[in-house]
């Protein structure tokens, strides 16, 4: 390596543009939700709105840049490990979070809910609400005007054992539009890269079918107590993290049918793949320890 | 650490895209450069440390006398709060931020940053994140007041409306940090000059890879407990109340699985520069280079399993109190070696005491003074004595103080020639130290008294028998507050003018950033320099 010269990439207008679009997110989202729950009007939305413009602005530019750079041939071997390395902390970072999520389940369900009724070392706190038992799911919560409880919950074994096996399936059909890709058959990319957003999108239906029972039908919503707050963090978050990954692999189709990536140097592509299982990985910790368990 | 031969075949350099700095604000919006983000970071950093600074000495002024005589009680709550996060988010961190900038590529031999464009974005995010923050001080209800460690229900049921604002600061500014974090392992694990192994790596390198690491796996985890406020606060969830079968509880044991790594962020980057410091001014070699890498991989691995430390009077079962009670303690040893190994280096060193060095030794001495006052705090039984009190506010100041501020001071005026070609003025930067290190003890060691005493942290006003230390600990506040005044004089100066610095600097430091001039070319290392 010694010998060849360094790459440093030139000035760009992208982050800083980027930065302005997240400070207006954040204080719009701010005044937006702030005033919802106040029950007043703001300007909060249009900051908002704003934020989103300028971000759907960088996330066109800046890719776009980068793709004509890397077309250019200016992405060296080693911005090239740069980026992986980047990728991979980056969904660590994601793993991180759901850790906190996850987390506060399993403290819920191990400590403090038996605790409230009455069982283990803490059990004196079971004075606050003489009577409540603890179980889980937590259909009696201690305070059923503030926060009443779901009448049911999710059975795993119908919709959410279906919604296992479709991300499953995506994992695998990811990979094998992988191989096609390694190999260059350009057909069997395709097929399989569409094959796997298909899944994807009946996964995301699937979820949206199955809360639109827990309002509806079961009670179990956001407001039903510590099951539902977990649920819903946990299962939503995923959701919003599927979402972003099916709009990857969209994009990822788009540039396929665009002629990009060779069998050699398709480092983007490989991002969103690793990204989509991450994702997966989740979901089978979310069946296991929110579904079934 | 391995000394370093380096042939400079880097200094001039044709490369197209090497070019000079771009003219007018372009240059530092659109830069890439990691000298120009760095230094960004640390003017940023010392504004906000001005800010935050300001804040400290609202509340000092208040607790001059007891009674109340200049704030209102809720605006000191706020002040407290900022003080804090400012402090923490805004002055610290960031500065270590800068360093890392700064001093990183130029010591592995790297051009620049792994990832440039991202390196920028993370620091563009601060001064709006931090715009967010400092504007709930104007907002209806005033600016969270719960705390900088914002404990539900104080931040949820109870919390001004500013509280959503500060969250989704706390988002942003979050994500700054990951990816500030991401690029610098990145740029340590892939960008290394050839022969540049990892254990010939500056200390500063070391404990920096380290520092990052434990940022991509706590920061998350601070996203996550934030994102749990704002549902409680706005969407009906019970995460953090009981009546829906959670737990205030839970937010502590969330909230400290990232305090408390985030407390090693902010001082695991200064035992680097320590480690660099010492042995130039000691004219040795480290002592124990490698047992200093093992120690604070230690230390930050410890730093996962001690959070409830800082909980023992919530409520745990006894088992929890004794295992973060051993578990904390178990963390003097490798801190231990660490201050064993800098005392080591200096035994029989010709020694010179310039600024940097007196910094570096006040850090060994004051820092190992906070050091045992925490281990005094992680004995479980006497913490139900201390907890909440001025004695908790003693020992963090310790180690935050003339522990990571010390710390960033000595790096600024260690490394200042290199940054801008010019000596330092040491007498005005012995006075800032001098200044400095009497406001530090005369503000902080009267703390203990007060706090072994009974006296509540967090309080506007306090009981007649603590009238005498808070005063004079007002006094010292007041002292290193305006001393720092010499600080910024000093780095101007340095900026503007001075005596022409060498490539060296200091005769005794050793490292690739002593091989190149001062002040360090724009692009450092146009090709990769040899290591041997």
């Amino acid at each position: 390596m010694s010998g060849s010269t360094y790459y440093v990439p030139e000035q760009s207008k992208w982050p800083i543009l980027a930065s302005v679009s997240l400070g207006l997110l954040a204080y719009g989202a701010a005044m937006t939700i702030t005033a919802m729950t106040a029950d007043r009007d703001s300007f909060g939305p249009w900051v908002l709105g704003g934020g989103f413009l300028i971000l759907f602005y960088v996330i066109f530019g800046w890719f776009k840049d980068q793709i004509r750079e890397e077309a250019e041939g200016l992405h060296s071997d080693q911005l090239d490990r740069s980026y992986r390395q980047g990728m991979l902390w980056f969904i660590f970072s994601e793993v991180m979070f759901f850790c906190a999520f996850f987390g506060a389940l399993l403290y819920v369900r191990v400590f403090s809910v038996p605790w409230i009724g009455g069982e283990g070392d803490k059990g004196v706190t079971n004075m606050l609400w003489e009577g409540f038992t603890a179980t889980w799911p937590l259909l009696q919560t201690p305070d059923m005007k503030q926060f009443p409880g779901a009448s049911a919950v999710i059975d795993p074994w119908h919709l959410p054992l279906v919604n296992t096996a479709l991300l499953i399936t995506s994992s695998v059909t990811v990979t094998f539009a992988h191989h096609a890709l390694k190999e260059n058959k350009r057909g069997a990319l395709e097929a399989w890269l569409a094959a796997t957003i298909l899944l994807a999108v009946v996964f995301l239906y699937f979820q949206a079918v199955e809360y639109h029972e827990a309002y509806t039908e079961l009670g179990l919503t956001l407001n039903s107590g510590i099951y539902g707050a977990t649920f819903f963090m946990l299962t939503g978050f995923h959701g919003f993290h599927v979402m972003l990954g099916t709009t990857m692999l969209f994009v990822m189709l788009l540039r396929c049918f665009d002629g990009a990536f060779s069998p050699e140097k398709h480092f983007a592509f490989e991002a969103v793949a690793w990204y989509w299982h991450f994702v997966d990985v989740v979901w089978v910790g979310l069946f296991i320890f929110v579904y079934i368990l | 650490m391995a000394t370093v031969d380096v042939d400079l075949p880097h200094v001039k350099d044709e490369d197209p895209h090497h070019h000079g700095p771009a003219k007018g604000l372009g240059r530092w919006l659109y830069t890439t450069n990691h000298k120009d983000i760095g230094s960004m970071y640390l003017i940023f950093s010392l504004s906000m440390f001005m800010i935050g600074g300001i804040m400290a000495l609202i509340i000092r002024a208040e607790l001059f006398q007891p009674g109340l005589q200049l704030v209102e009680p809720n605006f000191f709550n706020q002040m407290t709060t900022m003080h804090g996060l400012i402090m923490v988010f805004g002055a610290v961190m960031p500065a270590f931020v800068g360093l890392a900038n700064w001093m990183i590529p130029m010591q592995i031999g790297a051009p620049d940053m792994a990832l440039p464009r991202m390196n920028n974005w993370s620091f563009w995010i601060l001064p709006f994140a931090f715009l967010i923050l400092l504007s709930s001080l104007f907002m209806p209800g005033g600016a969270p007041n719960f705390g900088w460690t914002f404990y539900a229900p104080l931040s949820t049921t109870y919390a001004p409306e500013s509280v959503t604002f500060f969250i989704f600061g706390v988002h942003i500014m979050g994500a700054s940090s990951i990816m500030g974090a991401i690029n610098i392992i990145a740029t340590i694990l892939n960008m290394r000059a050839p022969g540049m192994t990892l254990m010939k790596m500056p200390l500063f390198v070391w404990t920096w890879l380290i520092t990052a690491f434990l940022l991509i796996a706590v920061m998350p985890v601070l996203a996550g407990v934030v994102t749990m406020m704002l549902m409680d606060i706005h969407f009906g969830t019970s995460f953090f109340n009981a009546a829906g079968g959670g737990d205030p509880v839970l937010f502590q044991h969330v909230f400290w699985f990232f305090g408390h790594p985030e407390v090693y962020i902010m001082i695991l980057p200064a035992f680097g520069i320590i480690s660099e410091i010492i042995p130039t001014f000691a004219r040795k070699r480290l002592f124990g280079y490698s047992s200093m890498v093992y120690a604070v991989a230690s230390i930050a691995l410890l730093s996962f399993v001690v959070w409830a430390h800082h909980m023992f009077t919530v409520g745990m079962p006894l088992v929890g109190e004794v295992f973060f009670m051993f578990a904390t303690m178990l963390i003097a040893v490798p801190t231990g070696v660490k201050v064993f190994n800098w005392v080591a280096t200096m035994f029989r060193g010709s020694m010179t005491f310039e600024t940097p060095m007196l910094f570096a030794i006040a850090f060994v001495v004051l820092f190992t003074i906070g050091g045992f006052s925490g281990l005094m705090l992680a004995i479980a039984p006497a913490d139900f004595q201390y907890h909440d009190t001025y004695f908790v506010v003693a020992h963090f100041h310790y180690v935050l103080v003339p522990g990571a501020i010390f710390s960033i001071m000595a790096a600024t005026y260690y490394w200042l020639p290199k940054w801008t070609g010019h000596q330092l003025n040491e007498t005005m930067g012995k006075l800032h130290f001098w200044l400095s290190f009497v406001g530090v003890n005369v503000t902080f060691f009267p703390m203990h008294f007060v706090g072994l005493a009974g006296m509540p942290r967090r309080i506007p006003d306090y009981a007649l028998q603590f009238a005498d230390f808070n005063s004079m600990a007002s006094v010292g506040a007041f002292i290193f507050g305006f001393s720092q005044l010499v600080f910024i004089y000093n780095v101007i100066q340095n900026v503007r003018a001075g005596e022409k610095a060498t490539a060296q600097v200091w005769d005794g430091a050793q490292g690739l950033e002593w091989t190149i001039p001062s002040p360090a070319p724009y692009h450092t290392f146009s090709k990769p320099p040899k290591v041997d």
